[in-house]
């Protein structure tokens, strides 16, 4: 706004009411949805250019692969790779939860938290049983 | 803008210019891409665990599958579409500087499809090289 009157030369004008901030709600689940659902979106970006990375270095040939995938399978690459593994099940999860609410149901307060949790719930279950599944599978050693 | 509008409010200016009519697209693209993404994601982490311990062969052997190699293309397409809308929300939200909004805007846009033809590029070279040579 500070452009305003050098640039249309319009009377001064009182500040005007802001809408509450962040640091005037009350903390809630639905909130917290909705923030980890912009977070795991932004962390899935990252998950596609590292999917970017692991098809460039298969095509590179054997020596890249082993270079890539030793990378991933380094203590921090496999840290990266299971948050990336809750971020894709609570992304999946809550973006189910948007597109419900796009066709106009699941607003009532008690649903929406409920889903909430069940977002939150179900990427860390669906987390862990895959890189149980991987343990077992011999994928994550 | 300070000429024959000068003596308008912002608010008077920015009544009857609309909007830049290109939303609904937008939000029907993130929508479509989403569901597409649903079922291509459970597919590449069920692939992901049948591939991580395969190592080099396993991996350019499963990629010599058409089905895999589309599918992986598929992925790859919708993935970065639906990451590039996001991001672009992001920076709409937070970005309001002139000049570093239009900037982030490009780089986003230029990164995702740069991104884009770089993995499929490398998906179809391993997808259509000859067993054994790469």
């Amino acid at each position: 706004m500070a452009d305003v009157k050098a640039d249309g030369g319009a009377p001064a004008l009182r500040p005007k009411p802001l809408s509450p901030h962040l640091q005037v709600w009350r903390w809630h689940i639905t909130m917290a949805a909705s923030i980890l659902h912009r977070v795991t979106g932004v962390g899935m970006y990252v998950g596609a250019l590292i999917l970017t990375g692991w098809a460039v270095s298969l095509a590179g040939g054997p020596d890249a692969y082993a270079g890539y995938m030793n990378l991933l399978g380094s203590p921090l690459g496999k840290l990266v790779l299971f948050g990336l593994t809750v971020a894709v099940f609570f992304h999946m999860a809550n973006g189910v939860r948007h597109l419900v609410w796009d066709y106009g149901k699941g607003f009532q307060p008690k649903t929406a938290d409920f889903t909430a949790v069940v977002a939150m719930a179900f990427a860390v279950v669906a987390a862990v049983a895959v890189w149980a599944i991987a343990l077992i599978m011999g994928a994550a050693g | 803008m300070s000429g024959k509008t000068g003596y308008r409010t912002p608010l008077s200016r920015a009544r009857g210019l609309g909007s830049a009519k290109d939303g609904v697209g937008h939000f029907i693209g993130q929508r479509a891409s989403a569901i597409a993404l649903l079922f291509l994601l459970l597919w590449g982490v069920w692939s992901a665990l049948k591939l991580a311990p395969l190592g080099y062969e396993g991996a350019a052997g499963w990629l010599h599958s058409p089905i895999h190699a589309a599918l992986l293309v598929l992925l790859l397409a919708t993935g970065f579409y639906h990451v590039r809308l996001g991001a672009q929300v992001i920076i709409e939200d937070y970005v309001h500087t002139p000049i570093t909004k239009t900037l982030s805007l490009l780089a986003n846009t230029f990164l995702c499809y740069g991104a884009l033809v770089l993995a499929a590029l490398s998906v179809l070279k391993v997808a259509f090289s000859v067993s054994g040579a790469v």
